[in-house]
């Protein structure tokens, strides 16, 4: 029996839709703009790790490797592109 | 008529209306010979609807071979109005549509189809595959480039062409100041094309990754496999940034946004930002598979082993990385802070570190060898020295104070010029002359060949050298025109000369086609050059399914060792063979594209929305069909395998 109940995938959709329910506090209830932005941006993160390990499989095949590197390669990018045209165009321009 | 006034050409010329007639003829010609040889179904059956990757790295081949004549063409006009003093043949508005047109032809639609023709045809024969992953995916990204390609080359017949320069910076691509429909097209038509690159970075990575043959690990991949990963990488990564960046230029244009104007929260710079976030890696893009082919040819025209597999591996992957921290080195001046220009200036010397350790490579995989001066050969060696002058010289231009003197002089133009002509150009020369054999069945000639070398690499320094002494005098690039007290008249002549040995060079090469395609023999059995790599173990020409047999591997020159070292390639038996079946419906679908991307161009709202539903109903049909693709028999294999001088 334990085998044909998806527990795990279970467990990951009653844990995204915590996050989802958490995410959703930040309209509910009265708080600064930084306290909203914190909770957003931690929510959307663990949320994104979440379907990419329990539903899209990335670390299930044996070549699991290679997708997290290409996982990690994007985040790198996108990480210092965006922060980098932050930098030149708002934070390091006078 | 009034509908009709949009497509005048709002700046005409006797050259233009020239090309008009040139044009109308040469497409009369086709149809007219298509139809009397009786050629459209054979058109239509072994190429429109192919799905071969050799055959589509052939077709890539050609478009990038067009390209070349027609950005070539652009390149001798501005060369030509420079060459005197307030010279007459060109206006500013043609020379600033000339230069522009050249520098995108050459990039988006020369440089990089000739790369992904050679790795289309290259990369599956190097891994032992029969194909690439997904072999229609293929065909939608050439016939997207294909599409792409042609329209913005419509641009100079109908409407008129664009004129911000191949970066189309912002103010000066919007509406207030580029009017015509010329920076539509722009936006366009490398929007088309683009979306086909990012497939092929897409289908290239899975084909690597997946389809190698068995035995081939990663760290035993050939050279120009490598590059071809990691320039796929490269592209995965950077052209969406590309897309979005045109989608919003579109948007400003036709739609009334503000992302990139200069009022009502609009950012010009961010133009700017955004098409070098893309722009920088792009040049990784061109370079990386050049550095492959060079270490193929470097290896076996020496006779040796690629000195340092692991540290040529270890500089792309930090390449790959260290080529998305760079961009903003080319907008040191924009006005950011000395903090900022820094740290981009340290990234930017940084990535000549790797660059640096690959020459290394190349020199030491020389030392000792018993070179053999073939044509490719040539090109690699003239390549170490000129690129070497050229990414030097990238590096004082990373040096932010001193790039406050360089920018947007003659200077950066040599740089750029002498980094990219011996890194792309002359490696797509070595790599055409050096795989010929394998696409055509016969060599070029290496007697024409090596004139040919001599006029272009000579033919280069000439043009570009005297750029770094006029740009050091203050010569501005994109100036159409300059008195005679500059002094700037000697130096521009001689560029003129050099470009004048360019096209010589390039004629030669032309012209070496037609000799070896008349006279050189047929009979030069699959390994020409004695080569090291996978791709020669199969017969030529190439049987459709590349391999009757799947090779086993187990190291990175296996081809070699099979031929020297005793070790067995082909472990198999025949058996019979599964292939994709041939479609019509990338290149309808990119057909409609180019309906889509004119409509667009010219606001004809109608076309855009037929298009797009043809464009959907394209796709449609690719989620409903049943397509298993076909079997090659035994018997049909065994026949052309003994057809082929029976197999090994
Ligand atoms: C050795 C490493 C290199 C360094 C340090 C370097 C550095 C630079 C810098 C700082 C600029 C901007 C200069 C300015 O606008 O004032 C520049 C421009 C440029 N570089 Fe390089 N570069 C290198 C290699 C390459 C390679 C390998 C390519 C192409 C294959 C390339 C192609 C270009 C192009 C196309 C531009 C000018 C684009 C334009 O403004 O139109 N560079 N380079
Ligand atoms: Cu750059």
């Amino acid at each position: 029996m334990k085998e044909l109940f998806p527990l795990k995938q279970v467990m990951g959709f009653v844990f995204s839709l915590v996050l989802t329910a958490v995410a959703l506090s930040v309209v509910m209830f009265d708080m600064s703009f930084a306290m909203g932005m914190t909770i957003l941006l931690i929510t959307a993160f663990v949320q994104a790790m979440l379907q990419l390990m329990v539903f899209m499989h990335a670390r299930e095949t044996e070549d699991s490797g290679l997708i997290l590197a290409n996982v990690y390669y994007g985040v790198f990018i996108a990480v210092v592109t965006v922060f980098g045209s932050l930098l030149a165009l708002i934070w390091g321009y006078m | 008529m009034e509908f009709f006034e949009r497509f005048a050409i709002p700046h005409p010329s006797p050259i233009i209306y020239a090309s008009m007639v040139a044009i109308g003829i040469t497409l009369l010609a086709i149809i007219a010979g298509l139809t009397f040889f009786k050629k459209w179904g054979y058109l239509w059956r072994e190429w429109l609807t192919t799905v071969d990757h050799k055959r589509i790295g052939i077709m890539y081949l050609i478009s990038a071979l067009l390209m070349l004549f027609r950005g070539g063409v652009d390149a001798l006009m501005m060369r030509a109005q420079l060459a005197t003093p307030e010279a007459q043949l060109l206006d500013s508005q043609h020379y600033n549509e000339i230069f522009t047109t050249h520098g995108v032809v050459m990039i988006i639609f020369m440089a990089m189809a000739f790369i992904i023709a050679l790795m289309n045809f290259v990369v599956p024969l190097q891994i032992g595959a029969r194909d690439v992953a997904f072999p229609r995916l293929n065909a939608l990204s050439f016939w997207l480039y294909f599409m792409g390609a042609m329209l913005f080359n419509l641009s100079f017949v109908i409407g008129g062409s664009p004129s911000s320069g191949w970066t189309s910076y912002f103010p000066l691509a919007g509406n207030e100041f580029s009017p015509s429909v010329g920076t539509n097209y722009y936006m366009i038509a490398i929007q088309i094309a683009g979306i086909g690159t990012l497939i092929t970075g897409i289908n290239f990575i899975v084909t690597i990754l997946k389809m190698r043959a068995p035995g081939m690990k990663l760290m035993k991949m050939p050279m120009f496999t490598w590059s071809a990963l990691i320039t796929n990488l490269i592209i995965t990564f950077a052209f969406p940034v590309l897309t979005v960046a045109l989608a919003m230029g579109t948007m400003d244009r036709l739609f009334g946004t503000q992302f990139f104007t200069t009022g009502n929260g609009g950012m010009d710079m961010l133009w700017a930002n955004l098409f070098w976030v893309w722009g920088h890696p792009e040049v990784y893009i061109l370079v990386l598979p050049a550095f492959g082919i060079y270490s193929e040819i470097i290896s076996t025209f020496a006779k040796r082993n690629l000195y340092g597999y692991k540290s040529m591996v270890a500089s792309m992957v930090i390449i790959s990385l260290l080529s998305f921290v760079v961009w903003v080195h080319h907008f040191f001046t924009m006005g950011q802070g000395a903090m900022v220009n820094s740290i981009f200036s340290i990234t930017t010397m940084a990535i000549a570190v790797p660059t640096g350790i690959k020459i290394f490579n190349w020199l030491f995989t020389l030392y000792k060898g018993s070179i053999r001066f073939t044509v490719p050969m040539m090109y690699s060696l003239g390549f170490l020295p000129i690129f070497t002058i050229g990414g030097v010289t990238g590096v004082m231009l990373g040096m932010s104070a001193a790039d406050y003197q360089y920018h947007n002089t003659m200077f950066l133009v040599a740089h750029f010029h002498l980094v990219i002509i011996p890194g792309v150009v002359f490696a797509m020369l070595a790599g055409l002359t050096y795989w010929w054999p394998k696409m055509f069945g016969f060599m070029l000639n290496e007697r024409i060949g090596k004139w040919a070398f001599w006029f272009i690499s000579v033919g280069t320094c000439v043009a570009f050298f005297p750029m770094f002494i006029s740009g050091l005098d203050g010569q501005a690039r994109r100036m159409y025109t300059y008195s005679e007290s500059t002094g700037f008249g000697f130096w521009n002549m001689l560029s003129f000369v050099g470009a004048v040995a360019l096209a010589i060079g390039f004629i030669i090469i032309v012209y070496n086609i037609y000799y070896s395609t008349r006279y050189a023999s047929r009979d030069i059995g699959s390994d020409p050059w004695d080569a090291r790599s996978l791709e020669w173990a199969t017969h030529t020409p190439v049987p459709e399914y590349n391999f009757a047999t799947i090779p086993e591997v187990d190291s990175s020159e296996a081809f070699w060792d099979s031929k020297y070292n005793g070790h067995k390639l082909f472990k198999g038996k025949l058996k019979e063979i599964h292939m994709p079946n041939n479609s019509g419906v990338p290149f309808i679908m990119s057909a409609l594209f180019f309906v889509l991307g004119f409509s667009f161009i010219f606001s004809i709202w109608i076309g855009v929305i037929v298009s797009l539903l043809g464009i959907c109903a394209c796709l449609m049909h690719r989620s409903f069909e049943k397509d298993h693709g076909r079997h090659i028999s035994l018997e049909e294999v065994e026949k052309t395998e003994s057809e082929l001088r029976g197999g090994k």
